[in-house]
């Protein structure tokens, strides 16, 4: 610490720092003057926009599936794919990354296919997760992606514990770690920025400061300017930019992917952006914001930005555009007809993996229950039918629950 | 063999795991160079450096978040408390992301690598928040392993196990014995059962269970109760999560009374589970209530500390109740 004397009170609010936006894009796809394009092939940034385009359009169909019935829960990405998407390009496909649980365009981008996000969505046998958790709930240990968990901000400081492990282990690898600006609020993220600061851990932490905590704006989530000041009181690096410019957010991303795995520093980003969407599909946002709003938002809309910015290079088409959003939409349907169709897990997969190897005390609660379920098979289906029981009513109970 | 207490055999395990696995890490408050408040840590960051021994922040929910993605990268982190009493803010890293990490992934991420070691429980006049044993908040945590040993040798062997271990444990330390209790430990590398309860003294006519630092004291209430010509069996859980009800329910069998003893409070503790379960088992075994011998449902006291613990008196007092019933 650095003490300097003066010998007059002075207060300070951190009004004296401003913190600027980076941005390379305008709305119409064009580079502002003064910018530089990132040094992109035409290859990474057309998979960049595909996976940015396969968010929307599976967003747009599984939340149309929600409100059909035949899913339980969904959450868009909608109006975030530029951030979520952007900054997952800038980073090695074996780095990890720990979302909030926002964030599918950055497992879309690293090659999770529609199945297997269909699989979880109907926690059906193929679910990685055994249908355990609620839909959107991914994870995926192949592509690097950590499983997400519904606690606020926890994975904020496992990001900083598993950033540690990757210092040690010299791969030149690290984490990013996702969360919004209401989750910042957490002890979680307090104890996890300090951390990583302390013990100089390689790991990006990416907030994506899109407005609202649910129904609660920022203006009521903190007092501040925004999330990024707060790496000034753990002497991080830290960068703004603008969250709906996947350009700028690809190379804020890989500048400080750079400082993280070359100096093995931590870095905050803050991508400004706006979730055009709902908080789920349990909630309605005309309750607690206007309309007029959300269409300032929509003409800033990350994918127009991108495609319009692609066009530009030539790197992509209207036509191309078409026929990609007519595909997915195709294989979206396809692929959930498939998986709303398989059956559940196991009945066994209620007790396996609570530890490395099932308990005597847990395979005799299993026991008891599978003697309870002969005896009653009706009102447990699922497990009938795990059990290979013949159901007395004609009926589909479990298409009925 | 040598003479340790059960500091110097919980330093000497953790110098053996961090000797043998490089992934071996070792962290939380004071635990660097200084060696934790009670010195459980001492000279490991000398021999191992800092990137492997070292302080953390004060800040336990960090600590465990910390250790929960260390672990689930593949390294084998032991974070320590510094008293069980702070293990609260904690709380949730431990019950719904270490507990829950495997399961919740379908085994595709877990933690098993994760040990949190916390000195727990009261006997050294220290008040309310540096004498709880809080093991009852976490056996109600499907998904991790309690473990607390009750003398040098036990700590050793438990922690090797607890280290090595495909799951995540809770190692809870008796810290009234840390320097109290000395004995006999091997040097080498051993390893004691998880999930395995221990027969410490055969006895006919009653069942005496407890865990931890407990253990000395059913067995000085054994010890009265035997000059009363009471033959008392002692059992030592040593695991709280997965227990062993078996071995407690074989000695129920035969001795057809049981007593539970624990410093936590009554109400919620840890001995309703057991006493609920052989109850189920032992049913008609029975010769007479199980008891529960344990704090009072109260804050932990300071002054009055000595008439709040179930000591070895109250213990023989139920003995004898239940002798008699």
């Amino acid at each position: 610490m650095m003490t300097q004397y003066v010998h007059q009170p002075a207060f300070m609010t951190g009004d004296e720092f401003l913190i600027e936006t980076f941005s390379l894009l305008n709305p119409d796809g064009e580079l502002y003057p003064g910018g530089e394009e990132p040094s992109l092939t035409r290859e990474h940034a057309r998979r960049l926009y595909q996976a940015m385009l396969a968010t929307r359009i599976l967003d747009e169909r599984m939340m149309a599936a929600q409100r059909q019935g035949r899913l339980s829960f969904y959450m868009q990405c909608t109006g975030e794919e530029a951030a979520v998407v952007g900054a997952a390009a800038a980073l090695d496909d074996a780095d990890m990354i720990m979302a909030q649980y926002r964030e599918q365009g950055a497992l879309m981008y690293r090659g999770f296919s529609i199945d297997e996000f269909m699989n979880q969505l109907f926690g059906n046998e193929l679910d990685y997760g055994k249908g355990r958790q609620m839909p959107i709930h991914y994870g995926s240990r192949k592509l690097h992606y950590m499983t997400i968990s519904s606690p606020l901000a926890t994975q904020i400081p496992q990001a900083t514990g598993y950033a540690y492990g990757q210092k040690l282990a010299g791969e030149g690898h690290c984490t990013l770690t996702f969360f919004g600006e209401g989750a910042a609020s957490e002890g979680d993220f307090h104890a996890a920025l300090n951390m990583a600061s302390v013990h100089q851990v390689p790991v990006i932490f990416f907030c994506r400061n899109n407005g609202y905590a649910i129904s609660t704006p920022s203006t009521e989530q903190f007092a501040a300017d925004g999330i990024a000041p707060r790496a000034f009181g753990y002497h991080m690096h830290v960068i703004r930019v603008d969250g709906n410019d996947a350009l700028a957010v690809y190379e804020a991303t890989r500048q400080a992917r750079k400082i993280a795995v070359e100096q093995n520093q931590p870095v905050l980003i803050e991508a400004m952006s706006y979730r055009l969407a709902a908080h789920s599909s349990s909630d309605d946002p005309s309750g607690y914001r206007a309309k007029s709003e959300e269409e300032a938002w929509r003409v800033k809309d990350p994918l127009l930005r991108m495609q319009r910015w692609l066009a530009k290079k030539d790197w992509w088409s209207d036509e191309e555009e078409a026929a990609q959003q007519e595909s997915l939409r195709r294989e979206v349907l396809e692929t959930m007809k498939r998986a709303e169709k398989r059956p559940p897990p196991p009945l066994e997969s209620l007790i396996s993996d609570v530890y490395a190897d099932v308990t005597p005390a847990l395979q005799h609660q299993l026991d008891q229950l599978k003697r309870h379920i002969r005896r009653y098979p009706d009102a447990y289906p699922r497990g009938a039918k795990s059990l290979d029981l013949t159901l007395s009513s004609a009926t589909d109970t479990q298409r009925e629950a | 063999m040598a003479t340790m207490n059960m500091l110097q055999a919980i330093n000497n395990a953790l110098d053996i795991a961090m000797a043998e696995d490089e992934k071996v890490i070792c962290f939380g408050e004071d635990v660097g160079i200084f060696g934790g408040v009670f010195r459980a840590t001492s000279h490991l960051q000398e021999k191992y450096g800092k990137a492997r021994c070292f302080n953390t922040p004060l800040v336990e929910q960090g600590i465990i978040g910390f250790a929960n993605g260390l672990a689930a990268q593949g390294s084998v982190p032991v974070a320590e408390i510094q008293f069980a009493d702070y293990i609260f803010p904690a709380f949730d890293q431990i019950v719904n992301e270490t507990a829950k990490f495997r399961y919740r992934s379908g085994d595709l991420f877990n933690v098993g690598g994760l040990t949190i070691r916390t000195p727990y429980g009261g006997g050294i006049s220290v008040g309310l928040y540096h004498s709880q044993s809080p093991e009852a908040y976490f056996t109600h945590t499907p998904g991790l392993k309690v473990v607390v040993p009750r003398n040098p040798y036990q700590a050793k062997g438990l922690l090797l196990a607890a280290i090595r271990d495909p799951d995540p444990v809770l190692f809870l330390e008796p810290k009234r014995l840390y320097r109290a209790a000395v004995g006999e430990v091997p040097d080498e590398d051993y390893q004691l059962p998880i999930g395995e309860a221990e027969v410490i003294k055969e006895g006919t006519d009653i069942t005496l269970v407890g865990w931890g630092a407990q253990m000395e004291v059913i067995s000085k209430a054994a010890e009265l109760a035997e000059e009363q010509g009471i033959a008392c069996e002692v059992i030592d859980l040593r695991s709280l999560l997965p227990w062993d009800v078996d071995t407690v329910a074989e000695s129920v069998f035969k001795t057809g009374r049981m007593i539970v003893s624990h410093e936590a409070p009554l109400t919620g503790g840890f001995a309703g589970e057991i006493a609920a379960t052989i109850q189920e088992r032992c049913f008609l075994y029975l010769e007479s209530p199980i008891t529960r011998v344990t704090g009072l449902d109260t804050p932990f006291p300071l002054v009055l500390e000595k008439e709040y613990l179930p000591d070895h008196l109250k213990i023989f007092e139920a003995i004898r109740e239940s002798v008699n019933f």
